[in-house]
């Protein structure tokens, strides 16, 4: 039988009160981001952002509690922009949307750093027993596009070497049930011929520091061809797939033509629209999904947003939340009955 | 394609100096006063007996005092520097039925907006800048400028869900922008500025933008400039389909890189005139009036003087006020001087070479 899982891929809006705050707090330039160094009272903030978004999980009853990334003012690029090894350049377009991250330069050897298993380990904390943590990353060769290399000098050591930084990150985490990366630019900018087989190879290495479930999520588009094959020979566990912005014909030609994991992870709540999906729409999508894949029998089908979520106003997050929470109820409800 | 831009004339001030005319302008934001921000507060607190009149009171001492700081910059046209404004997409999405808004969301960092939803076909109500550009023109000597957040923008820059079309919902709204264009005209408006950042985020949506411009000057008249102002990007990107705009002038921010896009402009052939970028507005140190000379020099690779307006690389907002009116005077004194410098043929025109060896 199918387990449903009803998650998401984190990196949520600050409650508003929280916007207000940090403003005062921090300020409002590229300067007064988070560098790792936030004095006591924004520590304080983000504590109380934390529990919040937590707790906003909990009343939504979704199935994975992630710690909601509250201080990823850079998005997915936030691990290298705190990083000792890094200096932030100017401000840089994230994606085709209009938010914007500060270019992270690396200018060192990159080491462990530990900045999200801190995050993580205070999440964990707020966390009851029966509740499952899930860890959110950018996968390696999204990091590695979001940020400019001033140290390596050769792309594809570069890409090693982020993968072997985001390992170290994997390792120092504290238990957790899924890992999910992040890796959008996979399809947005997808890798060249000769770099797909390194880029598999990297996901595997972040994909070996954890005993969790490792879902590899994409967003904003559908995996090349080319890429998709490779990316089969990496040891994860799911690949997700956007349904919203995504193509779905080609996500479905992919899984068809080169199958996929024993799980699989649905983007099918629109993370960029504060049009609120009913969750028996959603219930129906993740049958509709299930059904185009009738040579496989799914583990697990993971249903989530198809991107971030901080492109949301608090109230619309909070809604999408419990769409997704009951169209998973919805789907299991539908199948014991049937 | 471009409008025939022959209108600018009608900025040159009676006591001009020179033969040569450098337009002077800007893009339209300015720094509120400090006391501005607080009526803006006040007005929500319940506990404050400062009402919505007062407010508005507050509004109009502000537009006089940022409209005439900008003449004495010395300014050829005016604006009251956007005091009446909150967000260049969220004042206008108050005024288009059709809208609502859920609450604030991220740009970046903690700057927010409140990036409001379509919630239904857009509509025209009331005027949206009528009141605003006659208070605006009755304080000013000079000629006024009105900035206008574009369709474009104003359709990707909102939460879509009613169209399912965000090219659709853009041609709703340059119709809009169409009609709102017609009343300022009534009004007395001479120079229309449409801002469309949202095609740097999205500059292959180039032809787009342009059907968006053809509904906007539909029935405009040509005494009427209409400039379109696209923040910094790849402009390789839109150039040379910009050609195609049927807009007298584009207004583009070049200053910001320091000119490492003007080849791409500079190839002789430029069909609108080029606003050009000279003062950055990310950067609070004040350029020295020598540094824009030489800037406004990068604008006549691109385009000859009489087709070269000279403005800052986008709105001032962020800039600290005496930092903003430094900057807007030296940018003046830099077009004065240049333009006295090529009535004595003191300057190269690049520009001209470039259309002269091609032909």
């Amino acid at each position: 039988m199918t387990d449903r899982v009803a998650t998401t891929l984190g990196l949520y809006p600050l409650p508003d009160w929280a916007k207000d705050e940090l403003s005062s707090l921090k300020g409002h330039q590229k300067a007064d981001l988070v560098d790792g160094s936030e004095g006591p009272e924004v520590r304080a903030a983000y504590e109380r952002v934390r529990e919040e978004l937590i707790d906003d999980q909990r009343t939504a009853g979704l199935d994975r509690i992630v710690e909601g990334q509250g201080r990823w003012d850079d998005w997915l690029a936030h691990p290298l922009a705190v990083h000792d090894s890094v200096e932030t350049g100017g401000i840089v377009r994230y994606y085709d949307n209009n938010n914007f991250y500060r270019d992270p330069r690396v200018v060192d050897e990159l080491t462990a750093d530990g900045d999200v298993a801190a995050e993580l380990d205070a999440a964990t904390g707020l966390l009851n027993d029966d509740e499952s943590l899930q860890a959110v990353l950018p996968g390696p060769y999204t990091l590695a596009e979001l940020a400019t290399d001033e140290y390596y000098g050769d792309d594809a050591e570069f890409l090693a070497a982020i993968a072997e930084f985001l390992a170290g990150e994997v390792e120092a985490l504290p238990p957790h049930e899924t890992l999910f990366l992040l890796d959008p630019s996979l399809v947005t900018n997808p890798p060249a011929d000769g770099e797909n087989e390194r880029v598999s190879e990297a996901v595997d290495t972040v994909a070996a520091a954890t005993d969790a479930d490792v879902v590899l999520q994409s967003y904003w588009g559908a995996h090349e061809e080319k890429t998709y094959a490779h990316l089969m020979d990496a040891d994860v566990d799911a690949f997700g797939f956007d349904f919203v912005a995504g193509d779905r014909d080609a996500h479905l030609y992919n899984v068809t033509e080169y199958g996929t994991k024993d799980a699989i992870s649905l983007g099918l709540v629109d993370g960029q629209n504060t049009a609120v999906e009913a969750a028996d729409t959603v219930a129906e999508r993740i049958d509709w999904v299930t059904e185009q894949i009738p040579s496989q029998t799914f583990d697990t089908v993971y249903a989530t947003p198809n991107t971030e979520l901080a492109y949301l106003p608090v109230s619309t997050y909070r809604e999408k939340l419990s769409a997704l929470a009951d169209a998973v109820e919805l789907a299991a409800e539908t199948e014991v009955s049937a | 394609m471009a409008r025939d831009a022959d209108n600018r004339e009608q900025f040159r001030p009676d006591d001009h100096d020179n033969e040569h005319f450098l337009l002077t302008s800007v893009v339209g934001s300015y720094p509120k006063p400090t006391w501005l921000n607080r009526a803006d507060d006040l007005v929500d607190d319940p506990d404050a007996s400062f009402d919505a009149d007062d407010l508005e009171e507050a509004h109009d001492d502000a537009c006089r005092l940022i409209t005439e700081e900008h003449e004495r910059t010395g300014l050829d046209t005016v604006v009251d520097g956007e005091m009446r404004r909150n967000e260049m997409v969220e004042f206008f999405a108050e005024r288009i039925d059709g809208y609502e808004f859920n609450g604030p969301v991220k740009v970046w960092g903690h700057n927010y907006f409140h990036k409001p939803s379509v919630v239904e076909e857009v509509s025209y109500d009331e005027p949206w800048l009528v009141d605003e550009f006659e208070f605006t023109n009755a304080v000013a000597e000079r000629p006024v400028k009105v900035p206008i957040t574009g369709p474009y923008t104003l359709a990707n820059w909102a939460f879509d869900e009613h169209y399912g079309d965000s090219e659709a919902l853009a041609y709703d709204l340059a119709d809009l922008v169409n009609e709102e264009i017609e009343k300022l005209v009534e009004a007395g408006a001479r120079y229309i500025q449409i801002d469309e950042p949202a095609l740097a985020t999205t500059p292959d949506d180039h032809a787009i933008v342009g059907s968006c411009l053809e509904r906007i000057v539909d029935g405009v008249p040509d005494e009427v400039r209409v400039g379109v102002h696209v923040c910094y990007g790849d402009y390789s990107r839109i150039y040379p389909e910009l050609n195609e705009f049927p807009v007298d002038e584009v207004d583009l921010e070049l200053c910001n890189d320091d000119y490492q896009q003007i080849e791409t402009l500079a190839d002789g052939e430029f069909a609108p005139d080029l606003a050009l970028g000279v003062v950055d507005v990310h950067d609070a140190e004040v350029e020295s009036v020598e540094e824009i000379k030489q800037n406004i020099e990068q604008g006549l690779k691109v385009v000859p003087p009489e087709q070269l307006t000279v403005s800052p690389d986008c709105g001032l907002k962020l800039l600290p006020r005496d930092a903003a009116y430094q900057k807007t005077e030296n940018l003046v004194t830099a077009a004065r001087e240049v333009e006295a410098e090529l009535d004595a043929g003191e300057i190269e025109v690049p520009a001209r070479d470039a259309v002269t060896a091609d032909d």
